[in-house]
């Protein structure tokens, strides 16, 4: 089968060559009109056409419709009103669409014409506009003189090229330099953590075994840009068993009694790294799942993040309650150039 | 447009016509009423997908204009104390507050956000469905390659007009979507921090960038858009539009219904039925609940977090990308004499090489297809996708690479709906992603050549009747039924390029381009099913005899 | 009927089922709702109770929690876990646990009321922990939505949802739904952290907070979406996939009806 199904040698003749008219099909042209119902049958002209009339009534019902819900359904600040009336004005539109759309559709389907029609395209580019077009063009340049001076040209270039800077530079004011900002967080020796939204110190002993809490430094809903510090600063404050944690060196004493911070912002490309897990303490970014081991210093154990979260050292102040020993020794979220 | 001399003597009779001509000697209309008034189009289902894309459009602009008229881009804090109670006295932004007041105190607000958004996504959805349409039937050759690339800039601006729509609300959700861009952009190297400062007015989220968005989404992104459009739609006119082949079409004809009246009705109320179908779904079907998300702020999140499906691949990627390889981190910081320098692979890996490869080959394909075939003539006539077997099956690759991305940023949601690790959700896309094409493409491949072959069949041997006749002698056959001309001229009539091998220059040598091209040229043409040829029909009716009593059989229905 | 079949060709068929189709989904909609109860349940036991639970708790729990509810292997010591965390394992059907698992599913309660409040006791009576919430301190008419709701933004909707829909965890578990569950179960999870989910604590969040929250959770699954049928409250993903579906579907049912010739 080999053989017939891939066309045998001398039967097929590749394109362009001289006996391709040969063995082809001839076009056998348009076939042959076929009438409709309504083209032969009077009565299902005359039922078409009251079709037609019947969508485009239908189009009218609904744009009343549409002014029931508007008029006759007032907003009382209930959830059922809100939604009856969004259903009935959006219903009312679409009866009023397609009561017009399908009507002229059905007409132009049923009652215009259906004979197919040939057109001939032309040439896009004819070749004497080519020839007249390419003569035009040299008399231009010619009378414009651009090829017999070089040097007219060569500075109308340069100009050109420079004449756009100023549109590029005068959007510098867009923002400020980076600077040092995005090192540099609200936290420091002595700012107590305080519960997310309200802004209330937490105790050490509040936090129990399998807690959660979340975390903004003290102060931070009464300073000027507060998202933008609230966007650095937050942090997931947990409490497990001193057992499970296994501090590297020199930060032993970054944690209070199993109480650890840090950092709820995701170092891949920003997320709020929020989902813990008490039994397995990990921590689950929600936006590309990575999955950091609160066990290993926040270590990367699934997804695409490459550094493990930022620890805020703690400790307890006089009253009990837990405050930062410093701010994060190394720059939070997401990396950048400059991260360094 | 010259002064007409024949308008002179003519003095119009009724009213309409006074103002007819009182606007046509004016504007020059009657010319382009006959240019255009019974100027042919070819009627096909797959033709209408740019109309949707089109009339979505302009029912984004309709809609958006109202939105613009309760919608406040600012994001100066401000306590919510509208009808929506479990928000009420919550700190937000204006503009999210001023979105809330158009959901559930504006009459209507509330469906023209629904009938916006809704717009948007099926806007999307129509472009890439009528890109893919062109695609798949080669209608990107010579002459429409630049209104392909049109068409991919479209593609491009639709996308910015998406996002930047997206984030307008300044809710958790879309504040997220931010923050995410702002990381990606972060990882820029060199530039990176400075784009994202730039960008947000300063350190993210800042108080600039819903104003920013908003210029970009009803001002500068549309008016580009419209004169995009302008352009493709001018080029649709000058190339006409191309046709299915097909009894009675031909490479410079165009076989259709005129504008006036058939396709002007037809298209015209087309806009209606696309209005209409998003009045309804936007009736009855919520988008975008920003109500549920909440007011933007840094520290909570949803579960579920994702954007619009049209960026979905994006985060997709994100996903997907794991931060190491065995002990390798993808995160390297480079010592440099000034300091230490980060370059995060694992953001800009997935962010940008996939874009990269699939606008590359969109942008470039019609070119590279065309140096593949050598192939300098115009086309008209459209390729059924199954008489292009390598082109239809590098489609199939890339919408099963889109689609696994897309999968992916939905990871979490398969992982619960299928009751299945997100793990290992994530380790399966992982394979399918780079599996899924080369297995799309080979399944696709064999289907289209198997269809070819079913269609080389039948033009051969007629149709199955399914009815068996028991001849003199006692065999039993099955009646194959001729096709008729048309259906066999619809059959056979495409172009099938074979393999082109290279051919040495007058040194005996063949440069290593001409290898590659060779070498490209089996690829793509290598398993050709030629089609039919009359001889080869004829030939076909003298051997098999089954044929013949076939046509016998048909005569002796016929008599019947 | 007759009259129907035979129209069902008609060109207009489609357009009418599309009404048809959104129309309905629009209407039940509109018309369904549904209502929490709050279960009434007293937190003081009897010796008898104790008794029977700690028969009840040997038959059909030590198999795992091992004699005394120290603990096992196969599962954690019960030990000062508290009454609360009795109450919502059991009475939510995750305990006696089906199978092994990355975590207990939810399952046809497998123990009455009254059973539950003897296993409770028994469990209270081993260590102390974490009582069956009272009426009044669960009583949620009181409640502030909108704090509520950002308490449940910034503690819970990373796992659960910001509509309270679900949302995956790591390695096979999730955080639920949380429609339909009841106010008592929704205060006894927060404040025994089962499974994998945190502990909060009356420090962390206080019992009028967790009123709040309640009060919330209440408000949002009553009300419904004011849009229509929320789609899962899925989000884009979901959006996503109506629009190509359904959304393309039609209008390509409507470009074939448009382009085909009429008969």
């Amino acid at each position: 089968m080999a053989d017939a199904s891939h066309g045998t040698p001398g039967t097929t003749i590749e394109f362009g060559s001289p006996n391709e008219l040969v063995d082809e099909f001839e076009n056998p042209g348009i076939p042959p009109h076929r009438p409709r119902l309504a083209d032969r049958d009077p009565r299902a002209e005359k039922r078409a056409e009251r079709q037609v009339a019947l969508l485009f009534t239908i189009s009218v019902i609904g744009t009343v419709l549409f002014f029931v819900g508007y008029f006759f359904i007032p907003l009382n600040d209930t959830i059922e009103r809100l939604r009856l009336q969004n259903l009935t004005l959006g219903l009312g539109t679409a009866f009023a669409m397609l009561g017009i759309g399908v009507g002229i559709v059905h007409w132009a389907k049923t009652l215009m014409p259906d004979h197919e029609v040939t057109e001939d395209r032309h040439d896009i580019r004819p070749e004497s506009d080519r020839q007249d077009a390419e003569q035009m063009v040299n008399d231009i340049l010619e009378e414009s003189g651009i090829k017999r001076r070089p040097l007219i040209r060569n500075t109308l270039l340069g100009a050109v090229l420079l004449a756009p800077l100023p549109a590029i530079a005068i959007f510098r004011d867009l923002g400020p330099l980076p600077g040092n900002v995005l090192k540099e967080t609200l936290w420091d020796t002595g700012v107590r953590l305080t519960r997310d939204p309200s802004g209330t110190p937490i105790r050490a002993s509040d936090v129990t075994i399998g807690s959660a809490f979340h975390v903004i430094p003290e102060g931070l809903n009464e300073v000027e840009d507060m998202l933008e510090e609230k966007a650095k600063a937050v942090v997931l404050l947990m409490r497990l068993d001193p057992n499970d944690l296994n501090p590297s060196p020199g930060r032993e004493d970054w944690g209070y009694d199993g109480i650890v911070a840090y950092s709820k912002i995701c170092t891949h490309v920003g997320c709020p790294v929020a989902l813990y897990e008490q039994h397995t303490h990990h921590l689950l970014c929600p936006c590309h799942q990575s999955t950091f081991d609160v066990e290993q210093e926040a270590k990367v154990i699934f997804g695409p993040a490459a550094r493990p979260l930022p620890q805020l050292p703690i400790e307890v102040d006089d009253e009990g309650y837990l405050v930062a020993s410093s701010d994060f020794q190394e720059p939070v979220g997401p990396s950048f150039w400059e991260r360094g | 447009m010259s002064s007409s001399t024949a308008t002179q003597d003519f003095v119009p009779k009724t009213r309409v016509g006074k103002v007819t001509d009182y606007v046509d000697s004016r504007v020059g209309g009657s010319s382009l009423v006959k240019e255009f008034g019974r100027k042919i189009f070819p009627d096909h289902w797959t033709f209408m997908f740019g109309e949707v894309a089109l009339y979505t459009f302009v029912i984004l602009l309709i809609s958006g204009t109202f939105l613009t008229f309760f919608y406040d881009p600012s994001m100066a804090e401000t306590e919510y104390d509208g009808s929506y109670l479990p928000l009420r006295g919550v700190e937000m932004s204006v503009a999210y507050a001023s979105t809330l007041d158009i959901s559930f105190d504006v009459r209507g607000g509330l469906f023209m956000r629904q009938v916006h958004h809704w717009a948007a996504l099926l806007f999307v959805a129509a472009v890439a469905v009528h890109m893919l349409r062109v695609f798949f039937t080669g209608a990107f050759r010579k002459p429409r390659e630049f209104n392909w690339i049109i068409g991919c800039v479209l593609l491009i601006l639709s996308l910015a007009a998406g996002f930047t729509g997206y984030s307008l609300p300044d809710d958790l959700l879309s504040g997220n979507g931010l923050r995410i861009i702002d990381g990606v952009m972060k990882a820029i190297p060199v530039i990176g921090t400075y784009l994202s400062f730039f960008l947000f007015g300063g350190e993210f989220p800042g108080t600039a960038i819903v104003g920013r968005l908003y210029v970009l989404h009803i001002l500068l992104v549309p008016a580009v858009i419209l004169l995009m459009i302008g352009l493709h739609l001018f080029l649709v006119v000058l190339h006409k539009h191309s046709q299915y082949p097909g009894p009675g079409r031909t490479n410079t004809n165009v076989v259709g219904y005129p504008v006036g009246p058939v396709y002007a009705a037809k298209a015209g109320g087309f806009f209606f039925i696309v209005f209409g179908v998003l009045a309804a779904i936007a009736a009855a079907f919520t988008i975008n609940p920003i109500w549920n998300y909440g007011p933007y702020d840094p520290s909570p999140v949803s579960a579920g977090t994702q954007p619009d499906w049209y960026i979905g691949w994006v985060d997709g990627a994100l996903r997907l990308m794991p931060g190491t390889l065995g002990n390798f981190d993808l995160e390297f910081m480079i010592p440099f004499p000034w300091g230490t320098n980060a370059l995060s692979l694992n953001v800009l890996i997935p962010a940008l090489v996939p874009a990269i490869i699939l606008f590359t080959l969109m942008f470039a394909w019609p070119w590279i297809e065309g140096w593949v075939t050598k192939d300098t003539r115009e086309h008209h006539l459209l390729d059924r996708p199954r008489n292009a077997p390598t082109r239809t099956a590098i489609g199939v690759a890339g919408v099963v690479f889109y689609c696994v991305m897309w999968a992916a940023a939905s990871s979490d949601l398969i992982a619960t709906h299928f009751m299945v690790s997100l793990n290992d959700v994530t380790y399966w896309l992982r394979a399918l992603v780079i599996i899924g094409p080369i297995l799309g493409f080979m399944v696709s491949r064999r289907i289209s050549l198997a269809l070819q072959r079913k269609d080389r069949e039948i033009a051969l041997h007629g149709r199955e009747t399914g009815r068996i006749v028991r001849l003199p002698h006692g065999e039993f056959i099955e009646v194959h039924e001729p096709v008729d001309d048309y259906k066999l001229y619809t059959l056979t009539s495409f172009d099938s390029p074979r393999v082109s091998q290279p051919t040495p220059d007058e040194n005996g040598k063949v440069s290593r381009l001409d290898k590659v091209h060779g070498r490209l040229s089996r690829f793509f043409f290598e398993d050709r099913v030629a089609p039919v040829r009359p001889s080869e029909l004829a030939a076909s009716h003298d051997d098999h005899h089954d044929e013949v009593a076939g046509t016998k059989d048909r005569e002796s229905i016929a008599s019947r | 009927m007759k009259a129907l079949s035979q129209r069902r060709r008609h060109p207009l068929a489609a357009v009418a089922l599309l009404l048809m189709a959104l129309l309905t989904t629009g209407g039940i909609y509109a018309a369904a709702s549904t209502a929490n109860e709050a279960q009434a349940q007293t937190t003081s036991f009897t010796a008898n109770d104790v008794e029977e639970g700690s028969k009840l708790f040997t038959a059909n729990c030590a198999s795992c929690h091992g004699m005394g509810a120290t603990g096992s292997d196969a599962a954690p010591s019960l030990v000062g876990v508290g009454a609360a965390s009795v109450d919502f394992q059991v009475g939510t059907g995750r305990m006696p646990m089906q199978m092994d698992g990355p975590q207990a599913q939810v399952k046809p309660v497998q123990f009455t009321e009254e059973q539950t409040r003897q296993l409770a006791a028994y469990v209270a009576s081993l260590g102390a922990g974490p009582a069956i919430p009272s009426d009044d301190v669960l009583d949620a008419s009181e409640g502030d939505t909108a704090a509520g709701g950002e308490l449940f933004r910034v503690n819970c909707a990373m796992c659960h949802n910001a509509a309270a829909a679900g949302g995956a965890l790591t390695r096979g578990k999730y955080a639920p739904a949380l429609d339909g569950t009841s106010a008592k179960h929704i205060y006894e999870a927060m404040v025994t952290g089962p499974q994998n989910m945190p502990v909060f604590n009356d420090a962390n969040i206080t019992p009028e907070d967790k009123q709040d929250i309640i009060a919330f959770l209440d408000t949002i699954g009553e009300q419904g979406s004011p849009g229509g049928a929320d789609l899962g409250s899925l989000g884009p993903v979901s959006e996503g996939l109506f629009i190509w579906v359904a959304g393309l579907g039609v209008i390509i049912a409507f470009t074939v009806w448009l382009t085909s010739r009429s008969s």
